[in-house]
């Protein structure tokens, strides 16, 4: 880990980078309904845009090896222990700050467009500020605990985004489950937050910052490792997605499309391989987890990616896309390639960010029909739409010279290289389905006969340039991005030498032939799995209706329902608990916690009922009593010796 | 001379009759005449003892009953008459709002 020679520099213009959505999003929270829509609109974007300039202003001026901090105030201080509020720009910061800001700028011009017939757009540019603040807390933490409030944020932000619509129950409980699931992860989260703690405190360390923790991480013993890296892992596994804490992505689709590109593919849920990265210094200690988040990865990827072969969803290809790929991402981390884990990361957010906005595109088009069933044809309605759609499906296949390629073909290399056989093999055969679904998708929605209903035909028309212009702008970047972490063959990689003061210069094993050959068997596969999928979608176009029939028998009805996984967590979590809930509240509450309060209250009522009747309101009986104890008084005190 | 035992036994004789009085009539300005006999039974005390210890004390302290007595009289009737106007009736027995 090369930490020597790490200059800090401090600027106080960090801070405006997440105060200033913040401060966009409480104007509009309480002056948004009177601004208009429009204006509520622009403001919104317009303030993400100023973040997005000030963010490029700190790439630029931040020198190889070096660090800007901006600490704002103490935040909890308590003996020897002090968590101070301040943010930290790095290599990797930057890298992820011009990801949330850009592409999060994009996609507010986007939604300018798309939310346009909206009522509450106001209330929709709030969120979306509020979520972009969350989350640049999140990457500009210098210590964990602020990086939690960020989580916390942004899975706060998800959640009323999901319900954005919350006249239909169906979202609303789409977003209870993306934020109950998320609970799960984050209880993980916080217990390994909480045992790292007190572990270093034991050691005398009672710090939380990234630097300390760093500087003293050796001082803890490798099971201790190991517990808190399984814990933090738990979370980071909620928050992006990961087996088998997935269940909720696919379901947050019920949010507006642009929430979808924005925070379930390019940012919030790559929020877990980001804290892995983060805390690389930690994980690198711990292989034993590191293969469990390889494993998971792989195998999420794989399991998500076949899914998405079969759904006729739009969205929900897209959403389990998404889940695929950030397998990807835990798999490049669990081999300890976190700068390619960050690579994958920051294409995937153009190209994903692409695809979701381009299928906005079209559900906007179609009066928000999503079943690709119902579609078809599009090509010649939208042609800007279609040909960004091409593009972005090419780069996440892996088509030569795309995003996707460079940087799904690191992952692939890695796991080769590092002689896991398993996971090379799960990762080059979702390569294959990516390409199979991907193309299947394309030729479903965009070739073919228009099979949409009649009253959606007439006004089918290409998106307004609001929304177009960020799909060429993310199309370009789904070619171009992955140019920076060129393999050695071509040009190499810029990308490992910007991230290499963070995570080390990365060790490439094996030799340059055989990275090549990995990389020409991704690509026959992938070649021909578009073929099959033009083969199986392209031409047939009459049969496309029949789509949803049961050809393949039991696995195909298998991968439809999504493995019975959200049945599976039905019964195994959801009813039991439930029905414990139910037994409670019919029997328990009543007759224990009912019992205890109304026995309390009924033993003094009863007791008063006995003496209640000494009070009878006539005066000349209480001086009878007077009396009486004026005399025992004076007869005890004579009495007296 | 008479001596002090007397006073005093006439003094605790109007006291007793006083709150006797207090306790059983049914009318209130009885009652309120009863706690003037009260009063005026210890003052007898006071000033017995006063004239056979030579001592001043217990004749001030009779003022200041006195003057109390005075006010409270005044403040009772007044209280008397108001009851009087609502209700109608003076009997305490008639008078009991203030119970469960």
């Amino acid at each position: 880990m090369v930490t020597a020679g790490e200059t800090i520099t401090t600027l106080d213009l960090l801070r405006w980078i997440p105060l200033i959505p913040l401060c966009a999003a409480a104007f509009n929270m309480f002056f948004g309904s009177n601004l208009g829509k429009a204006s509520a609109g622009m403001l919104a974007t317009s303030a993400v845009g100023a973040s997005f300039l000030i963010a490029l202003y700190v790439f630029l001026r931040l020198p190889a090896a070096g660090l800007f901090s901006d600490m704002l105030y103490t935040w909890i201080e308590s003996g020897g222990f002090q968590v101070r509020l301040s943010f930290q720009v790095d290599a990797l910061t930057s890298v992820m700050l011009l990801i949330v800001t850009g592409i999060g700028f994009l996609i507010h011009i986007y939604s300018l467009g798309y939310m346009a017939h909206d009522e509450d757009m106001a209330r929709f540019f709030v969120y979306l500020n509020l979520f972009i603040f969350f989350m640049l807390v999140l990457v500009m933490a210098d210590n964990l605990l602020v990086l939690f409030v960020g989580w916390e944020g942004v899975g706060l932000c998800s959640y009323l985004l999901i319900g954005f619509w919350y006249h239909d129950p169906n979202n609303v409980i789409a977003g209870n489950k993306a934020f109950i699931v998320n609970r799960i992860g984050d209880f993980g989260f916080v217990l390994g937050i909480l045992l790292l703690l007190t572990e270093l405190g034991r050691q005398g360390v009672w710090s939380l910052d990234f630097a300390e923790l760093q500087k003293h991480v050796r001082l803890l013993s490798p099971q201790m490792i190991t517990a808190i890296t399984l814990l933090l892992l738990v979370g980071a596994a909620g928050k992006s997605a990961q087996l088998p804490l997935f269940v909720w992505l696919p379901d947050a689709m019920a949010g507006p499309t642009p929430v979808s590109a924005l925070i379930h593919a390019a940012t919030m849920v790559t929020a877990g391989g980001y804290m892995t990265a983060r805390l690389h210094f930690l994980y690198a200690l711990a292989p034993g987890t590191l293969e469990v988040i390889a494993w998971i990865g792989a195998a999420t990827a794989f399991l998500a990616a076949s899914i998405a072969l079969v759904q006729n969803d739009i969205k929900k290809v897209l959403a389990y896309s998404t889940v695929s790929q950030l397998g990807y991402m835990f798999l490049a981390v669990g081999l300890g390639a976190f700068s390619v884990a960050i690579f994958h990361v920051f294409t995937h957010a153009f190209f994903k960010a692409c695809l979701f906005l381009g299928a906005g595109s079209v559900i906007h088009a179609l009066g928000g029909e999503q079943d690709m069933r119902k579609m078809g044809g599009l090509r010649s309605h939208m042609p800007t739409t279609y040909r960004t759609y091409v593009i972005a499906a090419l780069a996440i296949s892996g088509a030569p010279l795309t995003a996707g390629f460079f940087s799904k073909d690191l992952i692939l290399w890695q796991a080769f290289s590092h002689g896991a056989l398993g996971l090379w093999a799960l990762g080059l055969l979702t390569a294959g389905m990516t390409a199979f679904y991907m193309f299947r998708q394309l030729f479903m929605v965009f070739h073919g006969e228009l099979r949409a209903a009649e009253h959606v035909r007439g006004h089918l028309h290409e998106s307004p340039p609001t929304m177009t212009l960020p799909l060429v702008v993310l199309s370009l970047g789904s070619i171009f991005s992955g140019w920076l972490g060129a393999p050695e063959y071509l040009w190499g990689s810029k990308w490992d030498r910007w991230l290499a003061p963070i995570f080390g210069a990365q060790t490439h094993h094996g030799s340059l032939e055989s990275e090549i050959l990995v990389t020409a068997a991704t690509l026959a596969l992938v070649g021909a799995a578009i073929y099959l999928a033009y083969l199986r979608h392209g031409r047939a176009v009459a049969t496309m209706t029949q789509e949803a029939e049961p050809r393949a028998g039991a696995f195909y009805r298998l991968l439809l329902n999504k493995y019975y996984v959200d049945e599976l967590y039905d019964r195994a979590v959801v009813r039991p608990f439930t029905a414990s809930s139910a037994w409670l509240a019919r029997v328990f509450d009543p007759l224990v916690i009912d019992g205890i309060a109304n026995g309390i209250a009924g033993t003094a009522r009863r007791a008063s009922e006995l003496w209640q009747g000494l009070q009878t309101g006539n005066v000349q009986h209480y001086l009878v009593g007077f009396l009486v104890g004026t005399l025992a008084l004076l007869g005890y005190y004579i009495g007296q010796p | 001379m008479v001596p002090l035992s007397h006073y005093l036994i006439l003094g605790a004789v109007i006291f007793a009759i006083g709150v006797l009085g207090v306790l059983i009539r049914r009318n209130l300005i009885v009652l309120l005449m009863s706690i003037e006999l009260m009063l005026n039974g210890v003052n007898l005390t006071f000033i017995a003892f006063s004239r056979f210890l030579g001592s001043t004390d217990g004749q001030v302290m009779v003022f200041f009953v006195m003057a109390v007595a005075a006010a409270e009289a005044v403040i009772g009737l007044a209280i008397i008459i108001s009851v009087y106007r609502h209700r109608q009736t003076l009997d305490p027995q008639e008078l009991q709002l203030l119970k469960w």
